[in-house]
């Protein structure tokens, strides 16, 4: 017989019906465990797995990572189709029910303040892009010194060209998210994608996470399109689960 | 796995993005850097070690060997 932990995905204050097929991590069984008022939405997993020294293996495992994030995401989506969630990051397994009932009760009116703020609300991914490679201003070309001089002349020249574009698109950034944030009750930057892992070869000026409120859904996606048509490149994820508004930190010991 | 970038309008009909469609990097600026976290009598929680950066190392040489391979 393994050891078992409880692998916990979510919170809710209310129990959510119809979530009795779902399946969770490594194909376990989704739970809930109620406390207080509030729910928790757990698995029991194996630490063979789900132990810190097999995950500091599996974390390395892409394979093992996207079908563990997909599983765990497919449980919040699930709930959050249902009632207020409060998703809980990725890999926070507990020793037992008892220590997920002891945050419960610790922790209560932290879960509801987020799940209040979140109610009523969904959150969107927009991600910008400029093309940093794209011709700057003209060069010009110094005629007094040595090739040595010119050499350096050109290469601070190109220097501040780069430094100029990158403080144009870093203003421009900032101006977006101003305007994004306008029609949201909250707001996120997450850190820019790395070009290997956006997949584009313009450099991300933006990726930002908004809160907003269900009823001005269709006033945030007309803004987002309002930004496409001045001709900034943009790509539009979600609606998420509020993922990046509920990162409260609480401490099970608290 | 990339997410397309359709009009607002159109994703806004759709409702949502079905999972498959949800770029695994997305997904893990949201699950590695949102979400609750818990500290205290845990068993794991991924604040505890630096997995980001292990994760996000992963992502760079897989898309690496894609490239390669193409």
């Amino acid at each position: 017989m393994t050891d078992t932990g409880t692998y916990l995905y979510a919170v809710t204050s209310a129990p959510s019906p119809g979530i009795e097929d779902l399946r969770g991590v490594a194909g376990t069984p989704v739970r809930t465990i109620p406390c207080e008022g509030l729910v928790a939405y757990v698995s029991t997993v194996s630490l063979d797995d789900f132990g810190a020294e097999p995950l500091r293996r599996s974390m390395e495992d892409l394979d093992w990572l996207g079908e563990t994030a997909g599983a765990h995401h497919h449980v919040v989506e699930e709930v959050a189709d249902r009632t207020p969630v409060a998703p809980v990051r990725l890999v926070t397994v507990y020793r037992g029910d008892e220590q997920v009932k002891d945050l419960l009760r610790n922790r209560h009116d932290d879960f509801v303040d987020v799940l209040s703020t979140v109610t009523g609300r969904r959150e969107w991914g927009v991600k910008a892009y400029v093309d940093l490679s794209a011709p700057g201003p003209a060069q010009t070309a110094p005629s007094l010194g040595g090739p040595g001089t010119a050499y350096l002349k050109r290469r601070q020249a190109g220097l501040r060209s780069r430094e100029e574009a990158w403080r144009q698109a870093a203003m421009q950034a900032e101006r977006l998210h101003e305007t994004l944030s306008s029609v949201a009750v909250a707001s996120h930057r997450h850190r820019a994608q790395d070009p290997e892992l956006s997949g584009r070869t313009e450099a991300m000026l933006l990726n930002g996470a908004y809160l907003v409120e269900s009823t001005r859904d269709d006033e945030f996606l007309k803004t987002v399109d309002d930004l496409r048509d001045r001709g900034v490149e943009i790509e539009l994820t979600g609606p998420w689960a509020p993922y990046s508004f509920t990162d409260l930190e609480v401490r099970g010991d608290g | 796995m990339t997410v397309e970038a359709p009009r607002g309008a159109a994703l806004a009909e759709q409702g949502r993005l079905p999972a498959e469609r949800v770029a695994l990097v997305d997904l893990l600026d949201r699950l590695l850097a949102g979400g609750v976290v818990v500290s205290g009598d845990l068993v794991l929680s991924i604040a505890d070690i630096d997995l980001v950066r292990i994760s996000l190392r992963v992502l760079i040489m897989s898309v690496r060997e894609n490239l390669g391979e193409a």
